[in-house]
Order: structure tokens, then sequence, then C-alpha cells
């Protein structure tokens, strides 16, 4: 089996998960994030992923995986049964993104959720310059070249998880894949990254 | 480059001699003769054997050939030989037929040694469940306490589904396709049509017709039926269109005017030779009988036995016959209990059929998850 080299943001979460953990990754595409925390960490890994390529490929890297859509099957998953539920770079594409994240707490004891900022300053002053949808340094696509997505900022996020009370234990963030402090994140991150309890 | 398993041959194995198979529905049978071919070797600690189950119209002859100038390979010669998705070179392939049947397993046609006449309507109504515990008998006898992985597609996917029930402890791995954990009222519909027409058939004579004229008829719609359900809208389109057959115009008369007609029709004839009426009537049966969560409070405590199996559920978009509500569903259920279980619903045009003709993606979605059980399980091949 392949071993993949990994995108620098899912290096940061990976390194959120202890060995021999059992981890749900949400939205997990080829699977090379399970892939490398089998590998590395011993972790008893699932994936759920809705594109048949991605669900393909991580059949053929040996991950466990179940084609659907997060809006349907999470509450298949008993409750508390994984440690870390994992859902990165894909909740610009949820229609429902809070009740994901209730079950991702509900059926894990965390969750673990990333995400390109679109409120960092490139985005900000591209918009007031330019007169154009903002394309975020951290997922640089232009907004007709991808499935709909809705982009979302650091503070966007903070005000969900206030609305909705999910906690905020933990939060990383990184320009391009370095990690920058907690001061004006929303401006100088590209990539957010925050653990739920 | 992928090859033949070559000239294979058909086996027999025969038990309950003494003790008879006791059926679901109380009945015995006694002795039970099952067919089976195997290709392979089984290795040193016998723990790659891998089980492959068959549809309804289906035999124990899943590739190879028969004799040297044998037209065609067996039904899944496709998956099944050296360098191919059931790589002969490292798995014990075997590939059993079931009791009801009419291609040398005990069924309706066999017989009746009470009477010394064919068993016709006598012979008991099976089930589902009672082929896969005549299978259990024959892994027994091959001396494999626990199998790499049970697999099959539609009335074979049924049976797999059976063999995690009710024998999760013989089975490492198991990959349903292209079907359901119990059937569905449009499924039995179909069913009930196919029977009907059998039964309307004045050759078929309350099943005592072996010593007479068969009922051909009957049965070639029946098979004519169940064609157009395992095709899609799409695939008549593309396979048939409204091309005319060995005519350039309309004849306005009631020869065959249409390719499809002409398909379905060399179909429905075809079977009729390699396949008897009354089977068809049992095995229809048994597949409507089937419905796991039956005896349960429902479907997920069917499976609770069954969380230590790792699955492969594969279901196919243009499958109208077991949609894919039925494999999500499934799913769903081996998700509840906490199952392992991979789901891949296949881009298809080619309805329920795709499961023998989305050769390509199959072969690696097979190939990797087996290989993925014999790095995990650490088998030896």
């Amino acid at each position: 089996m392949d071993k993949p080299s990994l995108r620098f943001d899912l290096i940061a979460v990976a390194e959120l998960i202890k060995p021999g953990e059992k981890v749900l990754d949400l939205g997990c595409g080829d699977g090379s994030l399970l892939r490398y925390l089998i590998d590395t960490k011993g972790v008893i890994g699932r994936g759920v992923e809705l594109s048949e390529e991605g669900v393909l490929a991580c059949v053929r890297r040996g991950v466990s995986i179940r084609q659907g859509d997060l809006h349907e099957g999470l509450g298949d998953y008993p409750n508390g049964s994984f440690d870390s539920v994992i859902l990165s770079y894909t909740i610009p594409y949820l229609n429902d993104p809070a009740f994901v994240i209730q079950e991702m707490l509900r059926a894990g004891q965390r969750a673990i959720v990333s995400f390109p900022n679109w409120g960092h300053w490139q985005c900000r002053l591209g918009f007031l310059r330019n007169g154009r949808m903002p394309v975020t340094p951290g997922l640089p696509q232009s907004w007709d070249s991808t499935p709909r997505a809705r982009p979302l900022t650091i503070g966007d996020f903070e005000d969900l998880c206030k609305k909705c009370k999910f906690h905020i234990n933990r939060e990383i963030y990184l320009l391009g894949s370095h990690r920058i402090s907690t001061r004006y994140q929303n401006l100088r991150a590209t990539t957010a990254i925050f653990e739920l309890i | 480059m992928p090859g033949s398993v070559g000239i294979v041959k058909r086996q027999s194995f025969i038990f309950a001699e003494k003790t008879p198979l006791v059926l679901d529905n109380g009945e015995k049978l006694s002795p039970v003769t099952l067919a089976y071919e195997t290709y392979g070797r089984l290795n040193e600690d016998r723990s790659n054997g891998i089980l492959i189950l068959h549809a309804l119209s289906g035999d124990a002859h899943v590739a190879g050939y028969h004799s040297p100038d044998d037209q065609s390979p067996g039904w899944w010669d496709d998956c099944v030989g050296p360098g191919k998705a059931f790589d002969t070179d490292r798995y014990f392939i075997i590939c059993s037929n079931v009791i009801g049947g009419c291609q040398g397993s005990t069924g309706p046609g066999s017989v009746d040694p009470q009477t010394g006449q064919p068993y016709g309507l006598h012979f008991p109504v099976i089930t589902i469940g009672d082929m896969v515990r005549a299978q259990h008998y024959l892994i027994d006898h091959l001396g494999i306490d626990k199998l790499l992985t049970v697999v099959g597609g539609s009335m074979g996917g049924m049976q797999v589904l059976q063999w995690t029930t009710n024998y999760p402890e013989r089975v490492r791995s198991a990959i349903p396709i292209a079907t359901t954990a119990r059937h569905s009222p449009m499924l039995i519909a179909f069913s009930e049509v196919g029977r009907q027409s059998i039964y309307a058939d004045p050759n078929w004579n309350h099943g005592d017709y072996y010593n007479n004229q068969s009922p051909k008829a009957g049965l070639a719609v029946a098979r004519m039926i169940g064609h157009i359900t395992y095709l899609s809208d799409a695939s008549m389109h593309q396979k048939f269109g409204r091309r005319l057959q060995e005519r350039e115009h309309f004849g306005y008369d009631f020869e065959t005017d249409f390719a499809i007609e002409g398909y379905l029709r060399y179909k429905g004839n075809r079977f009729t030779e390699r396949f008897d009426a009354n089977s068809y009537l049992y095995i229809t049966k048994a597949m409507d009988y089937f419905d796991l969560s039956n005896g349960y409070n429902n479907l997920s405590a069917a499976f609770t036995k069954s969380s230590e199996i790792v699955f492969l559920v594969v279901s196919f978009t243009s499958d109208w016959l077991y949609p894919t509500y039925h494999s999500k569903e499934l799913v769903s259920v081996l998700t509840t209990v906490g199952a392992d279980v991979s789901y891949c619903n296949i881009q298809s045009t080619w309805g329920h059929d795709a499961f023998l003709l989305e050769v390509e993606t199959m072969t690696g979605l097979l190939t990797n998850f087996l290989n993925r059980i014999v790095s995990e399980f650490k088998i030896d091949c």
C-alpha cells in the first residue's frame, strides 16, 4: 500500500490524534489522513466520503470507507463510539454544519474541525480592490471551479460555536504550513483547526 | 496478464445420508448433493478460502471451461482466475451451487429416494437459510474453519448475508453485491409474475412433467421478465435502441420486429435448455421468503454477532431491481452494530447486471479490499 505525503493542514490535525485512538474522518477524500494515522499511530480508522473517486482511492489505500452524504448516515454511529471525529476542509460544503458538528460530538469524545479562512487579509483586500469573490490562500480555487462551497471565516466559526454551545478546547492557526499565534488570527491565518468537546 | 483457470470440473458433495438435513420449514431432506467447483490451492493453515455464491440462474461453474470446445467460460470468469480480482494464484476459490437448483444439486428434478420418481412439487420448499446450511457442511468437508471472504451478487449476496448472520465465526470478511437484507414487495411481485407464467403453461402439470414435455414456454416468459429487470432504461437504449432485428422495415406482423424483442426471445429460449421450471419456482420462493430480520425485533438484532466481520457492500446507481436504498439500509444497520463496513455505490448505466459488467471498477475494488483483508489478518498467500 502506498504511503501518502500529507497535506500541511492534515499534519497539524494528525498531531492532535493519540496512538490507538478510534477515529472517524468525515469527507475523508482519498483516505490519506486515515492511512497516515493507521500507519504511524495504529489508530482504528473509518471514513465517510461522497465521491466514488474518493471511495475507490480509500479502498485502494486499505481504508474502511463508507460512501454517503454526511447529512444522512451519521446517526448510525453509536454514542461516543469514537475518540476523535474529524471534519477537515469539508465544512464549506455542508448544508447544515451545526447539525453535522452536533453529530460529531455525539458519536465522538471530541470533534476536530479544520477549514480555510476566508477572513484572511488577502481575501479582504482582494475583494475591496477587485470586486471579485475572495479566493482564500488556504484553498486557492475560483468560485466557479469547484462544487458549491460556502466561504466562512474564523470569526464566523467562533460565532457558530457560541450559538450552538460547542466548547472550543483548542485552536491552532496556520499561515501556509507554519503555526502562528492567536493574535489577529482572523486576519493572519490561512487555515484554522479547532478541537471541540 | 490475467489468465484463465483453464479446464475445470464440477464436483459433488453428498451428505446427510444418515442424519437428514433439517430445513427451515421443519421438513427433512436426505441425502443431499451439492455441486461445487474449486480452483487454486488451499494454503497450509487453510486461511485463503473464498466462497463465491451465485445468483438465481447461476451455477457452480464460475470460471474456466468444462471442455476444450466449450463456447463460453463460467459466469464470473472476468473476475476469477490467475491475476484477476479473485486471484487463483493466491486464493482457494470455491463456488457452491444451491439446493433446490437444477445444476447438479438436490432439487425438485432429483429422484426422491422414497418413490424412485423425481420430487416435483413433493420437494420441500427451501429458504436461503437452507441453502447456506447445506453450504456450511461443504465448507466443513473441505476442512476450512474460517473463510477469508464470502462473496456474491443478487441472490448470491443474500446467501452472503445469511452466512454472516448464521455462521459469523466462519467468516472473516463478506462482500454482498447488488443485494438486499430483505426482499421487497416489488421483487416478490416480479417473482410471482414469473411463477404464474410457469403455472399457466399446460405442460407444467402441477410440477409433474419430468417424463413428458417440460413447460418451456412458461419458463421462457419468466426468464424474459427477469432479463427486463436486470437491464435499465438507459442500457436498453444503449444496447438496442429502437433498432429492428434482421429487417429494414416494420413487418406489420407478429414476428420479431425489434432487437430488444429478439434478445428477450433468445435469452428466454436458451434458458429453457439449461434450467428446470420447478427449480425456478423453488428458488424464487426462497428469495421471496428472504428477510434477515425474521425472528428478530429488527434487522440490527440479526447482525449483533456479525460485528467482527469486515464488510464491503457494493451497489450500482442504475440498479432499479435492488435499488441502492437496500444497500444503504444494510450499511446503516451494520454501522449501528459497530461492524467495519465499507460501502461503494458505483456509477453505472447497466442496471442490476452491472455487477457482472463493470469489470474494471469491480476488479479494482475487489482486489484492493482483499489485499487489505490479507494484510490485516496476516494471511499467508
